[in-house]
């Protein structure tokens, strides 16, 4: 069973749906105690970070996910389901995320659209991988995914670093991870045949 | 690098995509989702429905076409057609929209922008602004219509267009009032004068009627999307012929 994390923010069709058709079955998780069974958690992107981190706090699932995660429980963040997880958050002033992974989440500089680079950051992007790919990452081959933020993750350790895009001339992380967590800046429910084949991939990861 | 995303558009009425010109003699053509995974097999890079009979009595059927739609295809959807307030716009992110289009609404109501982007995000809205050439050889400029390029609004399209990106929409739709439906091309002076002037992506649309026009929306009119319908449509193209078109032309696109 897959826990997905409903924080009351909007949409889960899409993920919901693109999980299924990966071959996962889904359950809807709003408390802490709905996610003792589940075999893997995916915390979907959507809405603004201090509203997602406050719900999550609200709801106790804060400190759940990071229990579940410490206990090795394979966990997949999707764009602001990734920017949670860093140390704090400079959207709409500052906010403390839940920490897994140390680091900052900036806004792309306002210098871009003088260079014809357009904020958000939208549409289909390369994402970039190294040499030894993330079994997870691997899946994706060298097909492009779709990028929707004005935000991005910026890790204190590079090693937690597990892919890059380039936007103009700035290149940011668009996957971090350690252990059994990984996440993706970009959307797999919405990138066609490489967003499936990465969730497949997440559902048969064993970390 | 970012692709140049080309969008096909569906016109939708009482959730049937429907086909026309110019409003007049509109025919069904057939099932929303039958077409979005067409569109998806062919590699399209994101799908826009417009609503051309958007009233408060249909919405329902509208929600459940998007439902429909989003279970199926797993590429981003853009909705537009009849959006007043934030409700519509939450009821059509809940249905499995990702971004939603707001056009006469924000001209009546320009905080509404504001008030959408703060809520649900900047990525979330887009304006469609509908311009239309006006004045004489010596001061020429674009100005916004509403009601299908009927109504004049005084408004200064690319002001306009500047002004909704600071509001916080994250992409402007601009469709040429003087170019749609004539197959001669975007109007490119008016899609480089917006897509330069602003933070906020541009989508060119109004004009389509060759390859090489898709073309020149992208580079020489500087737009991040270019929007078409009838030559996707009535098989005229693909999706892909369109792609390795614009590639054989040093643009780059998602193959």
């Amino acid at each position: 069973m897959i826990a997905l994390i409903d924080y009351g923010m909007g949409n889960l069709h899409s993920v919901t749906k693109a999980i299924e058709r990966a071959g996962g079955r889904i359950r809807l998780v709003k408390t802490p105690e709905q996610l003792k069974d589940c075999d893997r958690i995916v915390l979907p992107g959507v809405g603004a970070f201090r509203d997602c981190i406050g719900a999550l706090h609200q709801s106790g699932l804060d400190e759940a996910i990071k229990e579940r995660c410490a206990a090795g429980t394979p966990f997949l963040g999707i764009c602001l389901g990734m920017q949670v997880l860093l140390s704090r958050s400079f959207e709409f002033g500052e906010y403390k995320g839940l920490d897994m992974i140390p680091g900052d989440v900036i806004c792309f500089p306002r210098t871009l659209p003088a260079k014809g680079l357009k904020i958000p950051h939208m549409g289909w992007n390369d994402v970039l991988l190294p040499e030894q790919a993330h079994p997870v990452l691997e899946a994706l081959g060298n097909q492009q995914c779709y990028f929707v933020h004005s935000y991005y993750c910026v890790p204190d350790d590079e090693t937690h670093t597990l892919a890059q895009c380039g936007y103009g001339d700035i290149r940011f992380a668009c996957a971090i991870g350690r252990d059994n967590i990984i996440s993706v800046q970009f959307h797999p429910e919405k990138s066609q045949a490489a967003g499936l084949a990465l969730l497949e991939s997440f559902l048969q990861w064993n970390p | 690098m970012l692709s140049k995303r080309i969008i096909p558009c569906l016109d939708v009425a009482h959730g049937r995509v429907v086909k026309g010109v110019q409003f007049v003699d509109i025919v069904d053509a057939g099932d929303p989702v039958e077409a979005a995974i067409r569109y998806d097999e062919q590699g399209a890079d994101e799908l826009c429905f417009l609503d051309i009979r958007a009233s408060h009595e249909n919405r329902d059927t509208l929600y459940h076409m998007v439902t429909d739609v989003a279970e199926n295809v797993f590429m981003p959807l853009t909705v537009g057609g009849g959006v007043k307030i934030l409700e519509d716009i939450e009821n059509l992110l809940h249905a499995g929209a990702d971004k939603i289009s707001i056009n006469t609404a924000a001209i009546h109501n320009p905080e509404l922008v504001k008030e959408a982007a703060e809520r649900f995000g900047s990525s979330t809205i887009v304006v469609a602004v509908d311009a239309k050439r006006v004045g004489d050889a010596a001061g020429e400029h674009w100005e916004c219509f509403t009601h299908g390029g009927r109504k004049p609004t005084g408004i200064n399209a690319v002001e306009w267009a500047q002004k909704m990106s600071d509001y916080g929409a994250g992409e402007i739709l601009l469709t040429s009032m003087d170019c749609d439906g004539t197959k001669q091309g975007y109007d490119i002076p008016l899609t480089r004068a917006v897509a330069e002037h602003i933070s906020a992506n541009v989508v060119a649309s109004g004009g389509v009627g060759t390859l090489k026009h898709l073309a020149e929306g992208l580079s020489d009119g500087k737009a991040d999307a270019v929007l078409a319908a009838s030559i996707f449509h009535f098989g005229e193209y693909s999706i892909h012929e369109a792609k390795e078109y614009l590639a054989s032309h040093d643009i780059p696109v998602r193959l």
